[in-house]
């Protein structure tokens, strides 16, 4: 019998010097506390990457999805060198592409136009957690 | 003779459970964008976990602020821990304390006494820049974390 995972772990990469990573961040923090809050955990990345054990053992156990701001992927290749691969990868201009959005270029003070953005980003981290917990 | 640094560093941990972690982005890009634009650039944590090469010579080459949210000091820890000979390293839970009446709530969106509290603590750092830039430190940055707090 293959037991199902309860919990997902989502990783953003916040990237602070890009507007990709202020939507990851916000991205996550959507799906925390309003999309799937029962059904997933934020995982501090600068915690994860300065040697969190607690963090580092959650990725080895449960399945993880990262969420990048840019195509460095630092979230899901950290998480891959520090932990395992995740079970998910996400990077925010595909999203956007794939969902006819413009790029975004406001680093904070978040418009309309860059909450559509983190919606989206939201509503897709949500559909990947979904399709994680629901495998056999 | 001592060298002229051309720009400061400046790295936020972002943590993304407390709002003490948006304040220190905040104060990144209060410090970057409105207080020492053309001395400061505001670089991405995670690229130390890729070993990016662009920030790497940036960190070892130019001195560092670093803001961490909490006292886990994360991005200080991953700084150091990458080669940054010089890093200056802060708490926004420090800056919080200095000022109490205003209290951050908020990750996603930090509320207007977070942003406030942010626009404060890097109005209190532009001191540090210009000492880091004009090459008045030794290179024991990281004993100085109070430098700004005692004063």
């Amino acid at each position: 019998m293959t037991d199902k995972p309860m919990k997902v772990g989502i990783i953003s990469c916040s990237g602070e010097a890009i507007p990709g990573g202020t939507i990851a961040r916000v991205a996550c923090r959507k799906v925390l506390d309003d999309l799937r809050p029962t059904q997933c955990v934020t995982i501090c990345l600068p915690l994860f990457i300065a040697g969190g054990e607690e963090e580092r053992m959650f990725a080895n156990t449960y399945p993880t999805i990262t969420v990048d701001g840019c195509e460095k992927r630092c979230a899901a290749l950290g998480t891959e060198k520090l932990s395992a691969r995740p079970a998910g990868t996400l990077i925010v201009a595909e999203i956007l592409r794939k969902r006819g959005l413009c790029p975004i270029t406001k680093l904070r003070g978040l418009g309309a136009e860059e909450k559509d953005a983190a919606q989206a980003v939201a509503e897709e981290i949500a559909a990947a957690i979904d399709e994680i917990l629901g495998a056999e | 003779m001592q060298k002229k640094c051309r720009k400061v560093a400046v790295f936020a941990c972002s943590g993304i459970g407390k709002s003490l972690g948006t304040v220190a982005r905040e104060i990144g890009y209060e410090l970057t964008e409105r207080v020492r634009p053309h001395d400061t650039l505001l670089t991405c944590l995670a690229l130390l976990v890729i070993n990016d090469p662009e920030t790497q010579k940036l960190i070892t080459e130019n001195p560092v602020i670093v803001i961490d949210g909490c006292s886990l000091d994360c991005a200080r820890k991953s700084l150091e821990a990458n080669g940054a000979p010089l890093v200056k390293a802060y708490q926004s839970i420090d800056f919080f304390k200095k000022h109490k009446d205003l209290k951050p709530e908020g990750v996603a969106e930090l509320n207007d006494a977070g942003k406030k509290l942010a626009a404060l603590a890097a109005d209190e750092l532009a001191g540090v820049v210009d000492e880091l830039l004009r090459g008045g430190d030794d290179g024991q940055a990281n004993e100085s974390r109070n430098h700004i707090l005692q004063r």
